[in-house]
């Protein structure tokens, strides 16, 4: 049997200090939210340089581990002990892996640029501490969730991560749309949540402990049911955090939020936590293929969902939160084939950070030369304005296109061959969503950067300052060669993740060159569908009726409308008519009871405006009664 | 002989109490600071006390036993074990604190601050003195004598309805009381019948008591904790009383003196009637599991901010009883442990909702919106403590409720899973709080709001620091919990279930 966790050494030299990587962000955090108004003009600085501070240490890790074999990669790193109770051991400790270590570069990475770029975005916001230490308390959580070594240190993480998710959303929280945005996010997280916890609960049952190395081993013992039941409820953790079916409302609305958040967390990173937590879980899905085939399922269900929805915003960040549902669509897909995926959903969670976060960023570049206009009607013609944004986001859209040799181009296509490889109907979904993918990134490109003016009266765009702009050009410059580095430098991606996620092949019915060859032909129709939609015709400043399609993706498929209808309403009845019988049932019930108890309460009530000595009487006449009682027992 | 640690824990702020009640008329000032100053002594005794108990092995510890009435057995008998001693560092811990709350809020309407400090000085040690009885009949007189100082506690400094918020807290815990007290005489008759008549727990624990007869003396004992700590459906007292009485009086009600209820539960009925708990506690557990979900249902269905926090207390009690009655080390420890973190995340809610009304004058949320720009600090503490009551990982109150529901679930799933639904409806009831009352566009009523001052923000960091330390630390006060909660459990006689890959049945 395959143990993805089999040698994990204690932690040494330059490893044994891998607390600092969360610590680092966690003290400026604390700093900048407890500083208050003083340290505003100080934040972008200070919360900037501590998470790049993580991720130099990080890369100073990866070289080191680099330099060791395969086998003595992983560490780990118990802190203190956090409670023992009746044989239920819970000590805080990190374990850092070839996953882990992924996951790391790129949150302190694309982190520490997204930072820096909102050193430039934030710059007229008078609250800079507030937005710092809240991206600064997002970055230690993310680090926690991903170097964790126990599910409920884990656990920590992943609502420490929705809590920021929720300060970052409702950052603007004067505005209604932005506190409600930023509510909703949470409490469809929790609903995710709860399933988590549930997790964790079975675990304990069947485990007698939640410590990955105490879980994972043992799986192989525990009976499949229950391994079944465990499955499908971190399924349903990460599709709270993941934005996946059916939790996947929230992440529309979550746009509210300044872009450089929806850059990091609504795209590059914490949405990947599902991901992250199926492929850390291996050991339990690999012996529950039912729980496996709902993890494909879902996959497949979100990446077609986010597609058509992305393909009908008119608002360009909506459009990208589509896409973002759609690509990590992708990866839990991947993630549900077990062994043949793991590798590849990591691989694409990868350069999507790059290439979400790079067209993110590029989207409120525009934003920004245009008064933070967000309609992509009220666009277009921005290639010349915005030279540098174009050229970047250029670079993005092809790479999350896939058109070789971008970043996304090697993982998206890893991922189809994949599906293919297991099932057809998987590889269709997957190979349909690339079309649409397609279609939709043109879309934004063509309606953004080309065709005619269409702007506000009052808007002059205008490039970005370079502190945002270089942002731009490290990310864009990932979406170009991040895909090819990550798959040929060394051994690549999937030999880097093997000793983790292990490894295994399926063959493909038709040789895989000409599934390649398919994969781009089907994108080619996707781009050309869209140029002779918004290319070839002037795009209309309103948008016009459109189809029934078009309609139902301009409301997110009624994903609202159905929570709405099955939960909000019926919930918001269940409360009012709660409180009603309350008020009036229940409580007159006991009530008359009470008042049935020889009028007492009106008696009391006439007490209640007589004096002091009226009650101490009446106290006194009860420990009369109590006194007579016991004599009265010592009779007999 | 040692130091009688308990007897001056009682002795300290009930001395406070009648010399801040004999502070001459018109010295006001005085007398606050008299009332405080004593506080603040108890409650560094206290700290004291329990850095003492934690560096000592002994289950039990402070134990102090003297005839009271030496004909029907009666004892000052007092003893603290790891439940004891937490409850009583809490106690003293959060009088101070709720004190400093109350400083200003006695003096609209002219009303006497004097006796409103002095009767929650009384207050404290009445509580201090329930959790620190060893004599049954002792810890009855004071759990039903708190109800005077807490009666004119509501009764007169509270809100426009106080006398029927009053007259109904009154009347819901003398019936509790006056059944528990038919079953406190059951029990005494017990004893009489086995040879010595006493009212020593320790004696009391030890006799053998036929099952038929310990189902009718828990029931009676249950019945007066049930109405205490409110479950469902004997709660609608709470409600009424938060609402009307002060905020700060509101906090140490169901802050502390609820706690009574639960302490009773776990450290009284259990060990007294372990063969009824374990008949009857599947039944208990489903009422807790009513509670958790119907005060977290009204909660969110409330208009009025301080209904709102009572009614969360209601749902959080819940949990507590539902670890009690789930026969678990973690469930158990993470009852006990809940108490102490709802204590601390409840008397800051309560507190900080105070100083909204005491800004803007109305307790509905329909008044407020839009107060996080104008008061940061205010909304921000209105955030944090909520955060706390929804138990976010990272804060004490997380450690509890996850023990409990962990603790749960290794014996009882589906009120597991249907409690665990409760950590949804918490995210809900919190979150529309602040949103409702911080969040949105100023308004011209709250555009002025002044943010916290140097007072009210010494009230809340301690709390804030507290919790936080409990959510990442919780170890050390965890054991000392555990070695209170073991031997309850092995009275009772239920082991915690075996995990299944170490031949655990299903």
């Amino acid at each position: 049997m395959l143990t993805h966790t089999g040698s994990v050494q204690p932690a040494e030299g330059v490893f044994s200090a891998t607390w600092l990587l969360i610590l680092l962000p966690l003290v400026s955090a604390a700093v900048l939210l407890l500083g208050g108004r003083r340290l505003d003009r100080a934040a972008p600085i200070i919360g900037t340089i501590m998470p790049a501070a993580s991720f130099v240490y990080a890369l100073v890790l990866f070289i080191t581990m680099v330099g060791r074999d395969a086998e003595a990669r992983a560490f780990s790193l118990p802190l203190w002990d956090w409670f023992a109770v009746g044989g239920y051991e819970v000590s805080v400790g990190l374990q850092l892996d070839q996953l882990s270590m992924a996951f790391v570069l790129l949150i302190t990475g694309v982190g520490s640029v997204i930072h820096l770029y909102s050193i430039g975005y934030m710059a007229e916001d008078d609250r800079q501490g507030r937005f710092f230490g809240y991206l600064n308390l997002f970055v230690a959580a993310m680090l926690l969730l991903v170097l964790a070594d126990d599910f409920l240190i884990l656990y920590v993480g992943w609502e420490g991560v929705g809590l920021a998710s929720y300060l970052l959303i409702g950052f603007w929280q004067h505005k209604d749309s932005a506190a409600v945005a930023a509510k909703k996010a949470f409490v469809v997280n929790r609903v995710g949540d709860a399933g988590m916890s549930l997790a964790i609960m079975s675990m304990f049952v069947v485990f007698g402990t939640t410590a990955f190395a105490g879980v994972f081993p043992a799986a192989a013992e525990a009976s499949e049911g229950w391994l079944i039941a465990i499955g499908l409820l971190l399924l349903l953790g990460a599709c709270g955090k993941s934005a996946q079916f059916p939790l996947q409302s929230w992440l529309l609305d979550a746009m509210e939020g300044p872009t450089p958040v929806s850059a990091l967390i609504h795209a590059a990173t914490m949405v990947t936590a599902g991901v992250y937590l199926i492929v850390r879980a291996a050991d339990i899905y690999d012996l529950a293929p039912a729980a496996q085939t709902a993890v494909v399922i879902v996959g497949a269900i979100t990446l077609l969902m986010g597609a058509i929805i992305g393909t009908a915003k008119d608002d360009i960040k909506k459009a990208l939160a589509g896409s973002t549902m759609s690509q990590i669509g992708y990866m839990m897909l991947a993630a549900g084939l077990g062994p043949a995926g793991y590798a590849f959903a990591i691989f694409h969670l990868l350069t999507h950070g790059f290439f979400k976060a790079n067209l993110f960023l590029g989207a409120g570049s525009v934003m920004h030369g245009m008064n933070d206009e967000a309609n992509m009607r009220r666009y277009g013609a921005l290639r010349a304005a915005m030279p540098a944004t174009f050229i970047t986001f250029a670079a993005g859209y092809l790479a999350i296109i896939g058109v070789p040799p971008f970043a996304g181009f090697f993982s998206k296509d890893r991922i189809i061959e994949a599906a293919f490889g297991e099932n057809f109907l998987y590889g269709f979904a997957a190979l349909l969503g690339a079309g649409i993918t397609a279609f939709y990134m043109t879309r934004v490109m063509l309606m953004t950067f080309a065709g005619r003016k269409r702007w506000a009266e009052d808007a002059h765009p205008h490039e970005s300052p370079s502190v945002m702009t270089i942002p731009l050009w490290i990310l864009a410059a990932l979406s170009v060669v991040g895909g090819l580095a990550l798959l040929y430098i060394g051994g690549g991606i999937v030999d880097w993740l093997e000793p983790v996620t292990g490894e295994e092949h399926h063959e493909l019915p038709i040789p895989a060159v000409a599934l390649t060859g398919i994969i781009i032909a089907v994108v080619a129709l996707g781009i050309a569908t869209a140029w002779l939609v918004f290319g070839r015709q002037p795009v209309p400043a309103t948008a016009p009726a459109g189809s029934f399609v078009t309609v139902a993706a301009r409301k997110d498929l009624y994903g609202d409308a159905v929570n709405e209808a099955v939960f909000m309403r019926p919930g918001q009845y269940l409360t009012r008519s709660l409180v009603y019988a309350e008020n009036k049932g229940l409580d007159g019930a006991v009530g008359g009871i009470a008042a049935a108890f020889g009028g007492l309460s009106a008696r009391m009530r006439r007490i209640q405006t007589g004096f002091v000595r009226s009650y101490a009487l009446s106290m006194l006449a009860g420990a009369a009664v109590v006194v007579v009682a016991m004599l009265l027992v010592r009779l007999p | 002989m040692s130091f009688p640690w308990l007897t001056t824990l009682i002795a300290l702020p009930a001395l406070g109490a009648v010399l801040t009640a004999l502070v001459p008329e018109g010295m006001e000032r005085v007398a606050k600071r008299l009332a405080l100053g004593a506080s603040l002594v108890t409650a560094a005794l206290a700290i004291t006390a329990g850095i003492a108990f934690a560096s000592d092995d002994a289950a039990v510890q402070f134990t102090e036993q003297y005839t009271w009435i030496e004909a029907f057995g009666v004892h000052w008998a007092l003893g603290a074990d790891g439940i004891r001693i937490t409850m009583i560092v809490l106690t003293a811990v959060i009088t101070p604190i709720v004190l400093l709350a109350m400083w200003r809020e006695a003096e609209p309407e002219g009303r006497r601050p004097k006796p409103y400090f002095a009767l929650l000085l009384l207050l404290e040690a009445m509580v201090i003195g329930a959790f620190a009885a060893q004599d049954l009949l002792l810890f009855y007189i004071l759990f039903e004598a708190m109800l005077i100082p807490m009666y004119f506690l509501i009764g007169m400094y509270g809100g426009p309805k106080r006398q029927y918020a009053a007259v109904k807290f009154l009347l819901y815990n003398l019936l509790g009381g006056l059944i528990m007290l038919a079953a406190v005489i059951g029990i005494y008759v017990e004893a009489v019948q086995a040879g010595e008549g006493t009212f020593l727990l320790s004696d009391l624990i030890a006799l053998d008591i036929a099952p038929e007869t310990q189902r009718w003396l828990f029931l009676g004992f249950m019945f007066a904790f049930a109405i205490k700590a409110p479950l469902w459906p004997f709660h609608t007292w709470l409600p009424d009383a938060a609402a009307e009485a002060t905020p700060s009086n509101a906090a140490y009600l169901s802050g502390i003196v609820d706690k009574v209820g639960t302490f009773g539960m776990i450290a009284l009925c259990l060990p007294l009637f372990p063969a009824a708990v374990q008949e009857l506690a599947p039944a208990i557990v489903v009422l807790a599991v009513i509670s958790i979900l119907y005060g977290a249902l009204l909660a969110i269905g409330q208009t009025d901010i301080k209904r709102l926090i009572a009614y969360t207390s209601i749902s959080h009690f819940g949990f507590i009883v539902l670890g009690i009655f789930a026969l678990t080390s973690q469930a158990g420890t993470g009852a006990t442990l809940y108490m102490v973190n709802h204590a601390l995340a409840t008397v800051a809610l309560f507190a900080v909702a105070g100083f909204m009304i005491s800004r803007r004058g109305s307790r509905l949320w329909s008044d407020y919106g839009g107060v996080q720009k104008p008061a940061p600090v205010l909304s921000g503490s209105l955030l944090f403590f909520g955060l706390a009551g929804l138990a976010l990982p990272g804060l004490g109150t997380f450690v509890s409720e996850f023990m409990v529901l962990v603790g749960t679930f290794s014996r009882y799933r589906a009120a597991a899973v249907f409690a665990t639904v409760g950590i949804i409806l918490a995210a809900l009831y919190i979150l529309l709080l602040y949103q409702r009352t911080m969040t949105g566009p100023a308004r011209a009523e709250t555009a002025s709001f002044p943010d916290l001052r140097r007072r009210e923000r010494v009230i809340v960091a301690p709390l804030a620091a507290a919790i936080l330390a409990i959510g990442f630390f919780p170890k050390p006060l965890i054991d000392v919990i555990d070695d209170g909660v073991q031997p309850i459990l092995s009275e009772v006689g239920e082991a915690d279930p075996t995990p299944l890959l170490e031949g655990g049945s299903e």
